[in-house]
């Protein structure tokens, strides 16, 4: 039985990323929306390296957040929309398991390319070279518990007029605490502090995410088939 | 929206569902599958109730809406594996390539499913109930949109299925040339709506 349940979740990761192979647009648009957003913030505060520096890795996050964002909605949706939803419900496998692995398909196919194309950005914003190991450990842990988070937003939604909007409005209060530890790992090592308790705050909200946020998901998505 | 409804099906039947538009043949079938809760009452197999054990149940059926759950940009055939490998136990062997030939899909298989029309959209979703084994068959307006011979293909699924002591449950305007049983739901249908509830709209 274990067995077919681990056969299940990778089945269906490996259709989410055959998914987002073939609608390649998709997530290279999540990632290019991310490059944008970090580039607007120069040509607004000024490009004095000074206030750059400072204010980096707060940029890099809000980005990463509303990169992350808006690539929710369509998590559930598609498959709502086409009745897939209500065979996922109807598989004998527990429909946590199968949100789990819808939601970890998504972290590959939007957080993972974040946090790859993250040190440019930050090379961009002129940061000092002493934060880049942290940004990159803090955003690993960071962006998965975002998709946690974000997939029950996105099973809230479903049915909803001005989804997206909404999405926002619901999902945006509950990546804070992700955003403060996450920009707050940054500036400690960028001022020779140690991170360690940052970071740890932060795993201890993915592991936590992991375990609350599928059964949240699962049934936001039985009441909306209902 | 229901009150007094009381059926069973056995072994090898097929139970034809009847009733004007609106008098909940969809909403009977989506209660029988469990996709909905009934408020009162409760659905049993071998009258042991569905709830006591949920996943022994879903792997009991398969439910055809009336939507064809089928992902535009994979191919026919990846659509069907799909479910076939997420249905299937894992030592059953499943079917995928007879279902693909049963529905005339074969010569289909490597086509992106945007290319389908509605009628090869719903012979492959009804492909999918053929891949692999389950008891109970839920199947809502399932001759939708398709032509006549493949409502005789469908018509030769059902019987095939009966005979290997299969259930078929069917919400249908069409009568398909199957030995069945019909219950009119309308006479049960009890649907009163209170305009206060809509206020909200």
């Amino acid at each position: 039985m274990i067995g077919k349940s681990v056969q299940v979740f990778f089945k269906l990761i490996q259709r989410e990323i055959l998914l987002a192979i073939r609608h390649g647009a998709d997530s290279c648009m999540i990632v290019l929306f991310f490059v944008i957003v970090v580039v607007l913030f120069p040509l607004s505060v000024g490009p004095e390296p000074g206030i750059l520096t400072r204010i980096s890795a707060g940029i890099i996050w809000v980005s990463a957040l509303l990169s992350v964002m808006l690539s929710m909605d369509r998590l559930f949706q598609s498959d709502y929309e086409d009745g897939g939803l209500d065979l996922l419900i109807l598989a004998s496998q527990p429909l946590e398991l199968i949100v789990l692995a819808k939601t970890v398909a998504h972290w590959l196919t939007t957080g993972f390319p974040l946090i790859v194309i993250s040190p440019l950005l930050a090379l961009f914003l002129n940061m000092d070279t002493s934060g880049y190991s942290t940004l990159l450990i803090a955003l690993a842990l960071g962006t998965p518990t975002l998709s946690l988070v974000g997939a029950i937003g996105a099973a809230l939604i479903l049915g909803a007029r001005r989804s997206g909007v909404l999405l926002s409005l619901l999902v945006l209060p509950l990546f804070i605490p992700i955003l403060i530890f996450g920009v707050s790992a940054v500036d400690a090592a960028l001022t020779n502090l140690s991170s360690k308790p940052q970071l740890l705050i932060l795993g201890g909200l993915f592991l936590t995410g992991l375990v609350l946020c599928p059964w949240a998901s699962a049934a936001a998505l039985r009441q909306a088939a209902e | 929206m229901f009150t007094n409804l009381n059926f069973s099906i056995n072994e090898g039947e097929v139970l034809y569902l009847i009733g004007p538009n609106g008098s909940g043949k969809s909403t009977l079938l989506r209660l029988m599958a469990g996709l909905l809760n009934p408020v009162n009452g409760v659905l049993t197999w071998n009258d042991k109730d569905i709830r006591d054990d949920e996943g022994l149940f879903k792997s009991r059926i398969h439910y055809v809406g009336h939507q064809d759950s089928i992902k535009t940009a994979l191919t026919v055939e990846e659509n069907l594996r799909f479910w076939a490998e997420i249905n299937s136990d894992i030592k059953e062997k499943s079917t995928v390539q007879e279902a693909l030939e049963q529905f005339s899909l074969d010569n289909l298989s490597t086509l992106p499913a945007r290319f389908l029309s509605a009628g090869q959209r719903k012979r492959l979703n009804l492909a999918r109930i053929c891949a692999n084994w389950a008891p109970l068959w839920l199947l809502d307006e399932p001759s939708n949109s398709l032509d006549s011979d493949s409502v005789n293909t469908l018509t030769a699924a059902i019987s095939t299925h009966q005979k290997k002591g299969g259930i078929v449950a069917i919400a249908s305007h069409e009568n398909l040339d199957v030995h069945s049983n019909s219950l009119d739901i309308s006479m049960f249908t009890n649907f009163k709506i209170k305009s206060r509830d809509y206020d909200d709209w």
